[in-house]
């Protein structure tokens, strides 16, 4: 697996422990607000954890208009 | 009176430690509810000295510690005034809370921060005021103001100075991106940050091992650590009412006040 799947990976994996939904129903394009059904403060939320996970600082303004899992790999990946 | 039950915040004293609580939803903004009952409670803090050796600050609400102003009051009442009383309302608004925040500031009581999600703002601000900062990992730190137009109003700038290398200050308010715990540990703010859940455990285990020390020692030490930088608040409230009256921090107010998400500052 490359090192951007496996980030990608990591990410839908956190995801669906924490916001209890099945891993399954957990695709890289999709808007994460939508299927995690999270609101601002909750993608706070998330954005601490991942933060904390990869051992990484993540500028909010990085992830303005970031609504995807793909995409939110991405920002993460370079910063890995 | 040793406890008070508001509608906002509570306050209690045992065992030498005064506990105050913040119970406002969504995420204690500080309006004038808020500000009556800390005026109330800093009121009520000088009957404490003799019986206690600490304070504890902390959110008993699951958002945050404290998402700062309540801005949407803030914009609601100065429309509802003309500009000359909105700019004479916004002083005394911040002047009144700079009151609160400098008498627990210099409060001769060893003062503890225990933080846990959004600490925004104001909020960010309340923290800072104390000695020592306890973070829950998810804690999240930021100020948003220039977002609005505006500066830090409750003495957020000066007491960063007092605390943080000017480059940290600099990254802090005019990027107003968003700090983890970890990393305000790091810059050096927080003293301790611990698992989720556990911020008022440890502020609690903190505060009972302050009680084994002699208290006069305590605050002769943290009067000569921890100077108030009295001119540069003042300096802060002059900019802030100045910068206050632009129609550019109104327009930004506005759309804030109208948004319909309940945390429209965050990112």
């Amino acid at each position: 697996m490359t090192a951007s799947k496996q980030t990608l990976e990591e990410i839908l994996n956190l995801a669906a422990v924490h916001f209890k939904v099945p891993r399954e129903k957990l695709t890289s394009d999709d808007d994460f607000f939508k299927t995690l059904g999270i609101d601002s403060l909750q993608a706070l939320d998330l954005l601490t954890r991942l933060e904390n996970h990869f051992h990484i600082e993540l500028p909010d303004y990085e992830l303005q208009g970031v609504s995807d899992f793909r995409t939110l790999a991405e920002r993460i990946q370079a910063r890995l | 009176m040793k406890s008070f039950h508001g509608q906002a915040l509570s306050w209690e004293l045992k065992d030498g430690v005064v506990e105050l609580a913040l119970h406002r939803a969504p995420c204690n903004e500080i309006g004038s509810l808020t500000l009556e009952e800390l005026e109330k409670f800093v009121e009520d803090l000088d009957g404490f000295h003799d019986e206690a050796h600490a304070l504890i600050i902390y959110s008993e609400v699951k958002a945050g510690f404290c998402a700062g102003a309540d801005l949407r009051e803030l914009y609601r009442r100065s429309r509802e005034m003309d500009r000359r009383d909105a700019a004479h309302g916004v002083r005394d608004y911040l002047e009144r809370i700079h009151r609160v925040l400098n008498t627990i500031d210099a409060s001769p009581l060893t003062t503890i921060a225990a933080v846990h999600g959004v600490t925004f703002g104001g909020g960010f601000e309340l923290a800072l005021v104390c000695d020592l900062i306890i973070a829950d990992k998810m804690a999240r730190f930021c100020f948003p103001e220039l977002r609005l137009g505006l500066i830090p109003g409750f003495g957020g700038i000066p007491r960063l100075k007092r605390d943080l290398g000017n480059a940290v200050v600099r990254d802090l308010l005019l990027t107003g991106r968003s700090f983890n715990a970890t990393k305000v540990q790091q810059v050096g703010l927080v003293s301790q940050v611990v698992a989720e859940g556990e911020a008022l455990r440890v502020a609690r285990a903190t505060a009972a091992q302050l009680g084994k020390f002699d208290r006069r020692t305590a605050v002769a030490a943290k009067r000569f650590i921890k100077p108030i930088p009295y001119e540069e608040l003042r300096e802060e409230i002059d900019i802030f009412c100045e910068l206050f009256m632009r129609p550019a921090v109104e327009a930004g107010l506005r759309k804030f006040a109208e948004s319909e998400d309940a945390q429209p500052y965050l990112p």
